[in-house]
């Protein structure tokens, strides 16, 4: 839209200014354009903020939620039956729901059923700990690829890892922050909290034994054996991976758990989840 | 720039601002949906995994 003026438009002014007027009206234009390119980029950088602060929380928990319906475990609907029960009414757990029988658990890995390898991003189970809610349930996902598990799915299995129940380290990692942020409290978990992982055939009560903050390259958080690569396990154990501080990547908080029991699914549940059980 | 767009909108001024105001939800839907969850994942601050 530059209009080059001819040059006796500008005949009235002073003949030195002739030349400069066209070449100001362009420079001006053009300032005018960077200034607008600049506003919209910092208007983008703060809506990148807004999305990422709280719409991924939004976006990810519906991703979430679905996944969890997905399963169709029994024992999660009803847990999620019970929940809304208790929002509609204000009252706290008004159903009465069945234990897991004392004979029913088995306290040692041995018989627990263990999960095949899955594909990718396929939710093979449900988190639930006590200590972040009795209504906390979260999906676990196959992987840990940000873009395809991680972000959208919550939690995710480290692939290289043991299935749950199974002798090692089943380990799991998770956004502390964002994206549905399944492990924002992973700082409140205290020794002897259950972490209770659902399967469609059981129940895998982990207790957790220790916690610690470590550089992001600590691969030992995630062996067979917690902290020692390289030695064959002998124990079930269970290891949560987030970032830490919140809001960074430069360490990660590590969660450790042990099997405390296992018991199939469909005799109730473990009173670990039930509150007031 | 917006100066050029709004110039090039056709219609009164009422018809010029919705059209300004849907043009803008659906860029602001785009940038959601599409480029911020790709452009984040390349982006080193969000990181939750142990890894070499």
């Amino acid at each position: 839209m530059t209009v080059h003026l001819p040059p006796d438009v500008g005949s009235r002014t002073p003949p030195e200014a002739r030349p400069e007027r066209p070449v100001r009206r362009v420079v001006d234009r053009g300032m005018v354009v960077v200034g607008e390119i600049l506003i919209t980029a910092g208007v983008i950088l703060g809506l990148f903020v807004v999305w990422q602060l709280f719409y991924t929380d939004v976006q990810s928990g519906r991703i979430q939620s679905a996944a969890l319906d997905e399963l169709e475990f029994p024992e999660t609907a009803r847990v999620e039956a019970s929940d809304n029960a208790s929002t509609d009414t204000g009252v706290e757990t008004p159903e009465v729901v069945e234990l897991i029988p004392e004979d029913a658990k088995v306290y040692s890995p041995e018989g627990a059923p263990v999960l095949g390898e899955l594909a990718e991003a396929t939710t093979f189970g449900a988190l639930h700990v006590p200590r972040w809610g009795y209504d906390y349930v979260k999906p676990i996902s196959e992987g840990t690829n940000r873009a395809r598990v991680l972000d959208p799915l919550g939690i995710g299995h480290y692939s290289e890892t043991v299935m749950p129940g199974a002798v090692g380290n089943f380990s799991v990692a998770g956004h502390r922050t964002t994206y549905g942020k399944p492990f924002t409290d992973i700082d409140q978990l205290q020794e002897g909290d259950a972490l209770v992982v659902q399967t469609e055939s059981a129940w895998y009560v982990y207790r957790v034994t220790d916690s610690e903050i470590v550089a992001p390259s600590y691969m030992a958080a995630i062996a067979p054996t917690p902290g020692e690569p390289g030695v064959a396990p002998t124990a079930a154990s269970i290891t949560l991976t987030t970032c830490h501080p919140r809001y960074s990547a430069a360490q990660r908080y590590i969660v450790y758990g042990e099997l405390e029991y296992w018991a199939p699914t469909g005799q109730g549940y473990p009173s670990e989840i039930v509150e007031g059980a | 720039m917006y100066a050029w767009i709004w110039r090039h909108l056709p219609g009164p001024v009422w018809a010029r601002a919705t059209i300004a105001v849907l043009a803008l939800a659906i860029v602001v839907l785009v940038l959601f949906e599409w480029v911020f969850p790709e452009v984040s994942a390349l982006l080193p601050f969000q990181e939750q995994t142990v890894n070499d």
